[in-house]
């Protein structure tokens, strides 16, 4: 492979932003141009993606595509790229949002719309470099880089509180970026003088340091992904943020925390992480049942879909560090789900709050009657966040629960609790939405999805169908490399000794 | 029959129902009315030849996977079919009833605008409940019964502005949600304990790991016993069993020919397919059995006792639906599935006849449901008239309908099985069946005789239904009639070839237990008859004769008629303790947890601290970009200098 892929995928988007500027003329022709050429930037690289996704091999479990050049050479800093099948399918995921984020916002943006397209090209530059990096300081740039433009988007773009919003997602995230910092430089250290992300997951810290390293590294990613206590500044930054920013912010940012656990916790800090499991295990059932109990209350849409993406993250943590192939394979594809299905579901917000401009659900009700088409869709995308067989959210969280029921059955039986609550606060959003009669005359007026918008479903429906009923797509991807990783670190869980023995009598049965 | 036939019998209902569905107003109603009941008669007259090779010619069952669904790690699960005997009975009553009720809807949502996306629901159904009956593992049968469990809540809130309605499918799907964490549980630690899904692979490994014990939140139970209690609780749900059964009588609200389909003669026996399925398993899990003939036993008393006294006519009926899949659950847990599985087609015949009978009724009757405004209409309807009544002599068990011969075979078989249990089943069973035949004759003679309680408006339009509603109610009249007679080999194990699995020392696990059946005492044999025949003949007396006699009677033990009337209170009871609850512990998260605590002492704490703390600080909080840009690269620098330096 002679062209350099993925770096393509992080210059396309930089170099549309860079042209944007370029542009002159009067408001109404440089607004309608750089929707234009945001559009067909963002379409272009996610037909890079495809390539990429094409070239592809899924039966090795290493790194691919690997691009290196040295940086800066006296410290070791190297700009090194490469992709394996824990990473692959966020690019993919990212290259194919971007495109709809752009779609979503084509009307309701309406001020500076060059610098908001601009900010979301370099926002996928960003978001691409981070699950592309392979070298730490190239990743810390990244994951810091991305903030800035999302932090410009729900600051300058966003609802009538913006501001505290934006800075408390920032304070948030800050800190814990902070803490990271130090972890790398740490790391840097200790191995005498390496960043190389994948030289570090060789090396075999001293137990005692892997548990500061793995609280540094974890107050970072426990914040994006977010997990229960640090999760508060994810209700107001979606309710504050446009709609593209909240599909943006629920569809890829979360996922970056959950990533890094799998890029660094897991196989650099292995012991440690086995350590905290019980810990993780425990954040996330609470979050799984706290934050749902929470969606049901919620009296703003944006609100409840937040608090569920929450949930729903919990399910993702869990899995994680339950360490078995299942529930990594099931945690991986879950994060992509929930990137299909949130990400919908703030679109859907988005296409009645641009007609109504609420998020109140109580001035709602009786949608169906005016919006069979949209009916239609929302009633897909609840069903598939209810985790209903068929979907692709059902095979993710049946994998999570599957493979984690073994080695931490206590949270895995409670985090079922989860399940039913969810089809209580995604029933009730909907019957209260749109069902019954109009009670609303401005629901009354209301006009059907239009075809920009059903084009910009199209995709996300497809994927949240196909994935659940061939979920092969993207199993298949990230098995190997799963398979790798579970096999090389030393995330061992003691099984119940009475279980293994039945176990190994089992084989002998069946065979 | 090849496999491709199998494979296109569970698959042409969802083509149907996507065609009808997504391109209904291409091809309109009467096209989509078209391929949905093309497609499902289809089915079924692939099921009857499916029948005829498996069960009439005792063809060996059939195990084909079509797509491998999910795969990984050690897990893999395909898409595909199993047919055994089992699965060709219920293939039979599925899409036998499933196509008389498609027929039966093109005259009864004849006036209703949205009849597209009605076909399109009713075909989902039948096939998410193909899906579940041919599931070769346990999680495409998860499929089919979560799968019947939207199309149930998408057709009982089918008319959407109707605010009863929206609750109802809410609470159906809800309530049988949390039964299926039970069936989620049992899936996780069957593959824990199996390593495998597929029930190829788990029934052979049964005796290995039968005196095993498994470790389930600390305690240790033996693990047979622990995966049946979460396949019954599941099971429950979908059934209605006592406790799980709040949702049945609410989903009424849906249109009548669903109530037929789905919440009376297939979706609902989901959870004795189950129980039958799982057979190998339940029959090493005594305990557990034990405690499905308590739970159907209770069901079979406590549905039929609210049976008494509703006003609604479809509610008695949906009430009656739940007393009879008690005595499908007790028969299972007497170890007779044959005789469960044999009761459960028997039912659907005549359980279908009724409820579409009853539509019948209710259409002619300008959509009233209070029998108490009904009355003295047999005239009006010459042909529902006769056929509601040969579905209620089919329900109370009087011979020679179909009915009959399956409830009087599990009774027997509660008897013969002997000990305090056997003979407390009898009674439950017993006196259940006293009350079937009181509520069916009161619905009857309510309904029919009498002096017409109607408004004269009402009663101007009464007419007998048009003969694409008839029709498929004399189909399902045929087997209300014939069923008992064609079936009642069933109730021998060893019909079935296996699929059925009854443990040696058990009363049907040999031939000599069936003999033993068929000679119980001639007293025990007769008395259920009698009594039956007693108490139609009481509310004759009280309906008829009498008609004062019922309100006074009411009056005369108020408490327990209000405790009957009012459901004994379960509705209300789990509104305080899980609807309020929840909601109220949802509030206080939400204001105490994250507003007062997590934001005031982390966020926004440290925002009012910095702000008062220091003014050179509250300059920096300009909302500039370009400053903040400038505090985090002075802040990254600041830090690898101190590191590398």
């Amino acid at each position: 492979m002679d062209l350099p892929l993925l770096s393509s995928l992080i210059c396309v988007p930089l170099i549309g932003a860079a042209f944007l500027f370029t542009m002159r003329g009067d408001k109404e022709t440089v607004d309608r141009n750089a929707r234009q050429v945001a559009l067909w930037t963002a379409l272009f690289n996610l037909a890079l993606a495809v390539v990429a996704w094409m070239s592809f091999d899924p039966s090795l479990g290493h790194m691919q595509m690997l691009e290196s050049h040295p940086w800066i050479e006296s410290f070791n800093i190297n700009y090194n790229l490469g992709v394996d099948g824990i990473s692959l399918p966020f690019v993919l995921l990212t290259a194919l949002l971007t495109p709809i984020c752009i779609l979503v916002s084509w009307t309701s943006i309406t001020k500076q719309v060059r610098a908001y397209m601009a900010a979301f090209l370099a926002l996928e530059a960003f978001v691409i470099g981070v699950f592309c990096a392979l070298d730490f300081v190239l990743f810390y740039v990244f994951w810091e880089a991305m903030l800035i433009p999302m932090f410009i988007i729900i600051g300058v773009w966003g609802g009538e509180n913006r501001v505290y919003a934006a800075i408390k997602f920032f304070l948030y995230t800050f800190v814990g970026s902070v803490l990271m910092l130090i972890a790398m430089l740490y790391m840097y250290q200790a191995s005498g003088g390496s960043f190389d992300i994948q030289h570090l997951a060789t090396l075999n810290f001293a137990p005692e340091v892997q548990k500061w390293l793995w609280l540094a590294l974890f107050a970072a990613f426990a914040v994006k992904v977010p997990m229960w206590p640090v999760h508060t500044w994810l209700p107001d930054a979606h309710v504050q943020a446009p709609t593209a920013g909240s599909v943006i912010l629920a569809g890829i940012l979360l996922k970056m925390g959950a990533y890094g656990f799998l890029r660094f916790s897991l196989p650099m800090l292995p012991e440690a992480s086995a350590y905290f499991a019980p810990m993780v295990f425990a954040l996330s059932v609470i979050a799984i049942i706290y934050t749902a109990l929470v969606a049901l209350m919620q009296t703003d849409i944006k609100k409840l879909i937040a608090y569920s993406s929450v949930s729903h993250m919990g399910f993702v943590t869990l899995g994680i560090f339950a360490g078995t192939v299942e529930s990594i394979q099931g945690s991986i594809m879950q994060m992509v789900n929930h990137g299909v299905v949130a990400a919908a579901l703030f679109m859907l917000v988005g296409v009645v709050y641009d007609r109504m401009h609420t998020r109140d659900i109580a001035k709602f009700g009786g949608i169906v009657n005016t919006m069979p088409v949209y009916a239609l869709v929302f009633m897909l995308f609840t069903m598939a966040s209810v985790g209903l067989p068929g979907t692709n959210n059902f095979v993710g969280e049946f994998l999570i629960l599957l493979g984690s029921y073994k080695v931490a059955q206590m949270p895995t039986a409670l985090a079922c609790a989860g399940i039913v609550l969810g089809a209580c606060y995604m029933l009730w959003l909907y019957k209260r939405m749109v069902f019954g009669e109009i009670k609303n005359a401005e629901v009354k007026v209301l006009t059907d999805m239009n075809l920009r918008e059903k084009i910009s479903f199209a995709p996300l429906i497809i994927l949240a169908l196909l994935l659940g009923l061939v979920p092969a797509l993207m199993l298949d991807m990230s098995a190997k490399s799963v398979q790798a990783m579970v096999d090389n670190q030393k995330l061992k869980y003691q099984l119940e000794p009475a279980e293994l023995a039945l176990a190994t009598q089992l084989k002998g049965v069946t065979k | 029959m090849t496999t491709d036939m199998y494979f296109a019998l569970v698959l042409l209902p969802l083509a149907a129902s996507v065609v009808a569905g997504l391109g209904g107003k291409r091809i309109g109603d009467a096209g989509a009315m078209a391929i949905t009941i093309g497609g499902v008669v289809t089915s079924l007259l692939l099921s009857i030849w499916a029948f005829i090779d498996i069960a009439v010619l005792n063809g060996s069952s059939v195990e084909a996977e079509l797509y491998t669904w999910i795969s990984t790690g050690t897990l893999n699960l395909s898409f595909g079919v199993l047919i055994d005997k089992l699965t060709a009975v219920m293939l039979i009553v599925v899409t036998g009833v499933s196509a008389m009720v498609h027929i039966y809807s093109v005259g009864y949502m004849s006036h209703d605008p949205s009849r597209a996306r009605f076909f399109s629901y009713l075909s989902l159904f039948t096939f998410m409940m193909l899906a579940l009956i041919t599931a070769p593992n346990m999680v495409q049968m998860f499929l089919g019964w979560e799968g019947v469990g939207l199309a149930s809540y998408l057709l009982i809130g089918f008319w959407f502005k109707k605010e009863s309605a929206n609750l109802a499918s809410m609470k159906a799907f809800i309530v049988t949600r949390v039964a299926d964490v039970g069936l989620i549980l049992a899936v996780l630690t069957t593959f824990a304990v199996f390593g495998t899904l597929s029930f190829s692979g788990i029934f052979p490994s049964l005796d290995t790991v039968a005196a095993k014990d498994y470790v389930f939140f600390g305690h240790s139970f033996p693990v047979l016993e622990l995966i049946a209690l979460f396949l019954l609780i599941g099971a429950m749900g979908k059934s209605a069993q006592f406790g799980f059964h709040t949702w049945l009588p609410d989903a009424m609200e849906g249109p009548t020919p669903v109530s037929a389909l789905i919440h009376a003669a297939t979706m609902v026996t989901a959870g004795v397919f189950l129980l039958a399925r799982m057979s190998p398993l339940f029959e090493h899990a005594e305990a557990v059995l034990t405690l499905v003939a308590i739970v159907g036993a209770i069901t079979a008393m406590f549905a039929a006792s609210i049976g008494l006294v509703q006003r609604d006519i479809k509610r008695v009926i949906a009430y009656s639906t739940c007393s009879q899949l008690g005595y499908m659950f007790f028969a299972c847990g007497i170890s007779a599935y044959s005789a469960a599985i044999f009761h459960l087609m028997t039912h659907a015949f005549f359980k279908a006849l009724l409820f579409l009978a009853a539509g019948s009724v209710i259409h002619a009757m300008s959509d009233e449901q209070d029998m108490f405004k009904m009355g003295g209409i047999r005239k009006y309807l010459p042909y529902t008239y006769p056929l509601m009544w040969i579905g209620s002599l089919a329900l109370m068990g009087i011979p020679p309908f179909a009915g009959f011969f399956s409830k009087d075979f599990i009774l027997e078989a509660a008897y013969a099985t002997g000990g305090d249990m056997g003979l407390m089943l009898y009674i439950f069973g017993t006196a259940a069946a006293l009350m079937t035949a009181f509520y069916s004759c009161r619905v009857m003679f309510l309904t029919f005789h009498g002096k017409p309680r109607a408004s004269k408006e009402v009663m101007h339009h009464v007419h007998e239904s048009p003969w694409v509603m008839v029709g498929p109610m004399m189909f399902l009249c045929v087997g209300a009639v014939l069923a008992g007679w064609l079936g009642h080999g069933m109730t021998d194990t060893h019909w079935w070839n296996g699929a059925i699995y009854i443990a040696e020392g058990h009363l049907l696990g040999s031939h000599e237990g069936l003999e033993e059946v068929h000679h119980i005492p001639l007293l025990a044999k007769f008395a259920p008859l009698v009594l039956v025949l007693f108490s139609s003949w009481v509310a004759y007396w009280v309906y008829i004769k009498r008609s004062d006699i019922p309100a006074r009677f009411a009056k005369a033990v108020d408490p327990l008629y209000s405790w009957v009337m009012n459901k004994w209170y379960v509705d209300e009871l789990y509104d305080l303790l899980f609807v309020r609850t929840a909601r109220a512990l949802g509030l206080m998260l939400w204001r105490r947890g994250d507003e007062n605590t997590i934001n005031r002492f982390g966020p926004d704490g440290m925002a009012y601290v910095t702000t008062r703390g220091s003014e050179a600080l509250r300059r920096l909080q300009t909302g500039y970009i370009y400053h903040y840009a400038f505090i985090l690269i002075v802040g990254v620098m600041a830090l690898i200098t101190w590191f590398i330096l």
